[in-house]
């Protein structure tokens, strides 16, 4: 084989179709577009959910349509028209699955292409999936072991119903109706999701995991989780997501909220890899996520996020540490290339006393790219002995991207320890020489680069994922060297 | 009437006093058209969020104070760099003080703007510079509008100044509320060498509000070292401008010590213009009771092979704010550029505060670019270590307090400065060591 150059690695990139861009057709029943009260009712109504929460729906709504569209993030794209988009699309045909053979052979066959096959999922040690295929939750495993500790893993419009009382002491404490123009508009519209409570005291014996895709052209999807880990409970959940290549632009916003009580411990890992567009810009899927998790004393949230897809990324997981020595963790990668835009980044609020945190965050651009890391560390006066240590590290791959970082640090108590640290690099000519010259390609070289600059967050992965966030890495960079 | 409306209905009394055919005019009619549309900043912009201005613009100022007031030297000697030679620009309540003033037209303009602005000879000059690197924004337009007096300093081609050029406004207290408006241009040739000391001084507890515009062109390989002393009264408030443009290989450095003043606002912008230019943006802030620092610096670098060093030391004392908004911009053909910056902070009392926002904003690949942040408290250990060498808790923390504003000490390149600076530190944390830095 000839020498395998830059130029070379370029092209391949550029010419690289998404891998994931198929488009399954199954008959699925879709709400005419548009968002009105009726839309809000009928959403509620379809869920066959209870009156408080169709009037909780409805006063998101409300509230939503008195609030204006951020614009601070540094992020352009064309605003997404409200009244054009499908609000509700369920694959029509819906039985309860009792084993796997009984699914949608087409729906199957999508999974396989996807490279989730379910049996070999089932077979995998210690993972329950949660399937979600535009919004509906299809197949559910191991549900039984599960149910055996009291865990409670289902989706949200099934603990709507089955647990009401969970639900409604919980939804919207963290992330509250009005606290943004999306996460109302979620609040308002919500589709379907993950529920997930763990009693006090038991730690889940498996990692649970959900697969998201969005699958339906002009579908928003809304998906809105909700982790409860009681007392001294353990929960590790990890959520991933590819979608269809589509040409227009497909709006997801999702709220994510977690509530670790005393003593309790979250860990929420995501892979994202949203479809981000052709490589002309044209295309690619919206992000407006808002995720936050409120940690009560001693408690620990753990976010982890390997952020490769979309074309507008807008996600800051937050912890709300409110209780005396509780602990948040914020550990990304952020990957942009082509005509990407991604602002993400954390928000550590200290409210308790010896609360501490720590903030790690990679970010990668190449191509045509924009990529910010947006974050707040904020301590309050009565966080006594508060400590934080963030790093943002930003690669820069080529002169047409641009790497940004926007740290608000607001301390107001003597005692407080913070440290913030960022640097902007690119790979260095010397050390693809160095890799060349022990007989490693190019492209390995840079792969290689990459997984070490990503190290720090990678090992923070649970193993299944850490696998497939390595490749995901490997394919959206490679050859994207300047 | 608030202070808004108050400027404007004044500028329209202020206007006939300009020549309505002079392009000055032109520039100030359009700049309080900014003003009008925008008004002073609030908190609701990214810019301001820590700051508010709203207390200041409470007060009632006197926009044009009645007659200039005799100072007597020894009443304000100590706010002079006394002991040794240096040029001066004195202006007392925005009025310039030939009395107090030591100016220069000896191959070189230390003078005044109002001069260069109405003199022939200096038209080509003003054309060329004046408000041609200032930005668009309220204030500073406010300040276009208004501004009639400032210094004015032209040093031509390699000629290096052998004294420091001092450029003082004082404010005597005349009139119960002053609002102030100098602005000061400052053009330094290729190759020249100067050294300027800015300082903004109240003699009285009356209010004092100053909002002040200062534009620097440094020319190839010029070397400016700009000295800003900000230790005022309680009751003055400072918003203090900066625009620096870099020509190829020049070199600026803009020292800030902020120990006074009720609230202070530090806009610093740098733009790197050409090849290899060096910037440096130092600053102390030692601050207590409820003053206010805010510095927000902007280095742009916009050509390669650039450098810029950024070091902002803070202390805060009872309930003071500080804030430090550093942004770096790294344009996409400023490859090779070297961006260094760096905010240490110290908080000593409970309410004290610190709002901290370094930026980053880079589009070119082959940089080096860092900052660091951080908050925190003197060292417990290092405390006890002094103090089991039998050294009293004052004096240990003191020590300590000093070698943290060290680094950027140790920068100032005029000796009788350097003394002068470290002993409005003693005073500012109240214990003299019986040593310089």
């Amino acid at each position: 084989m000839g020498k395998f150059t830059e130029d070379d690695l370029k092209k391949e990139l550029e010419t690289k179709e998404y891998e994931y861009g198929f488009y399954t057709d199954i008959a699925s029943e879709t709400f005419p577009a548009g968002l009105n009260e009726d839309i809000v009712r009928a959403i509620s109504l379809k869920k066959e959910e209870p009156q408080w929460m169709t009037d909780w729906r409805l006063e998101s709504f409300r509230l939503w349509k008195e609030m204006v569209e951020p614009e601070w993030a540094n992020v352009r794209y064309e605003k997404p028209d409200f009244q054009a988009i499908s609000y509700y699309s369920a694959p029509s045909k819906k039985p309860k699955y009792d084993s796997i053979d009984e699914v949608d052979p087409e729906l199957l066959d999508t999974f396989n292409r996807l490279g989730i096959s379910l049996e070999e999922q089932k077979k995998l040690a210690g993972v329950a999936v949660d399937i979600v295929m535009d919004s509906v939750s299809v197949a559910t495993t191991f549900k039984a072991t599960l149910a055996e500790k009291g865990i409670i893993f289902c989706s949200i419009s099934e603990a709507i119903k089955e647990h009401p009382e969970l639900v409604k002491k919980y939804i919207g404490s963290v992330v509250p109706q009005k606290d943004n123009f999306y996460a109302a508009l979620n609040s308002a519209v919500f589709s379907d999701g993950s529920f997930c409570y763990i009693p006090k005291g038991v730690r889940c014996p498996m990692e649970l995991s959900t697969y998201f895709r969005i699958n339906q052209a002009g579908t928003g999807q809304f998906e809105r989780t909700l982790v409860i880990a009681d007392e001294g409970s353990y929960v590790s959940y990890l959520e991933g997501c590819t979608a269809p290549s589509r040409d227009e632009n497909q709006l997801h916003a999702a709220v994510v909220e977690l509530i670790a009580l005393d003593d309790a411990e979250i860990k929420y890992s995501t892979v994202q890899n949203w479809y981000p567009g052709g490589k002309d810009g044209k295309g690619g899927v919206y992000n407006f996520v808002t995720k936050r998790g409120l940690c009560e004393k001693n408690a620990k949230i753990s976010w982890t996020q390997v952020e490769t897809g979309s074309a507008v990324t807008w996600k800051y997981p937050s912890c709300i540490l409110k209780g005396d020595n509780s602990i948040g963790e914020f550990y990304s990668i952020a990957v942009t290339n082509n005509y990407q835009q991604a602002d993400t980044g954390t928000k550590m609020i200290h409210l308790g006393k010896n609360t501490r945190s720590t903030i790690i965050s990679k970010g990668i651009s190449a191509g045509k790219s924009q990529n910010s890391y947006r974050g707040l560390v904020k301590i309050s006066p009565r966080a006594d002995n508060a400590r934080n240590f963030s790093q943002c590290d930003s690669l820069l791959m080529g002169n047409n991207c641009g790497a940004h970082t926007f740290p608000y640090i607001e301390a107001s108590n003597k005692s407080a320890r913070i440290e913030h640290e960022a640097t902007t690099s690119k790979i260095g000519e010397d050390q693809i020489f160095y890799c060349n010259q022990r007989g490693i390609d190019t492209e390995k070289a840079i792969a290689l680069i990459v997984n070490g600059f990503s190290k720090e967050v990678l090992n923070k992965l649970p193993m299944e994922f850490a696998v497939e966030a390595q490749k995901l890495l490997e394919i959206s960079l490679e050859g994207s060297v300047g | 009437m608030n202070l808004k409306n108050k400027l404007l209905s004044s500028y329209i009394a202020f206007e006939d006093h300009l020549e309505a055919d002079s392009p000055i005019y032109d520039l100030k009619s359009k700049a309080i058209k900014i003003f009008e549309n925008e008004g002073f900043p609030s908190k609701k912009m990214e810019d301001w969020k820590y700051t508010s201005l709203n207390s200041l613009l409470k007060t009632d100022y006197s926009l044009s104070p009645k007659k200039d007031h005799a100072v007597e030297f020894k009443e304000v000697k100590q706010y002079f760099l006394h002991d040794i030679d240096t040029y001066k620009i004195v202006f007392v309540d925005g009025v310039y003080n030939s009395f107090l003033s030591e100016t220069t037209h000896d191959k070189m303009d230390v003078c005044l703007l109002s001069a260069a602005l109405s003199k022939p000879k200096y038209k080509p000059v003003i054309e060329a510079y004046f408000n041609k690197v200032a930005g668009k924004d309220s204030l500073t337009s406010l300040n276009t509008a208004f501004a009639r007096e400032g210094a004015y300093i032209y040093i031509p081609k390699h000629r290096e100044v052998e004294k420091p050029i001092e450029v003082i406004n004082f404010a005597t207290g005349n009139e119960a509320a002053l609002m102030l408006q100098p602005r000061n241009l400052i053009i330094v040739g290729e190759n020249a060498h100067v050294q300027i000391i800015e300082r903004h001084q109240s003699l009285s507890e009356n209010a004092v509000f100053t909002n002040s515009v200062t534009e620097i062109f440094a020319e190839k390989r010029a070397y400016v070292d700009y000295y800003k002393i900000q230790n005022d009264k309680a009751n003055a408030s400072l918003i203090d401008t900066t625009y620096i443009s870099q020509e190829e290989q020049s070199n600026c450095r803009v020292h800030t010590f902020s120990f006074g003043g009720k609230m202070t606002r530090n806009n610093l912008n740098f733009y790197q213009r050409g090849e290899r230019c060096d910037s440096t943006l130092k600053g102390i802030t030692i601050l207590e009771g409820k003053q206010h620092v805010d510095h927000n610096t902007l280095v742009n670098h916009i050509e390669p092979n650039c450098e810029s060093h950024q070091d902002y030391k803070g202390i805060f004392g009872d309930s003071s704010t500080g804030v430090f908004n550093g942004k770096v911009v790294v344009e996409r053909e400023a490859q090779k550029t070297d961006a260094f910056q760096q905010n240490n902070n110290i908080l000593i009392d409970d309410k004290a505060t610190i709002n901290a926002k370094p930026q980053l904003e880079i589009f070119a690949d082959d940089v080096k670019c860092s900052h660091g942040c951080t908050i925190g408290q003197l060292d417990e250990e290092a405390l006890f270590y002094l103090r089991s060498r039998g050294i009293g808790k004052k004096e240990a923390r003191a020590l300590l307090m000093y070698a943290f504003a060290n680094n950027v000490l140790e920068s100032v390149k005029i000796p009788e400065l350097k003394r002068r600076i470290n002993k409005l530190i003693a005073t500012k944390i109240g214990v003299h060591l019986g040593f310089d830095l």
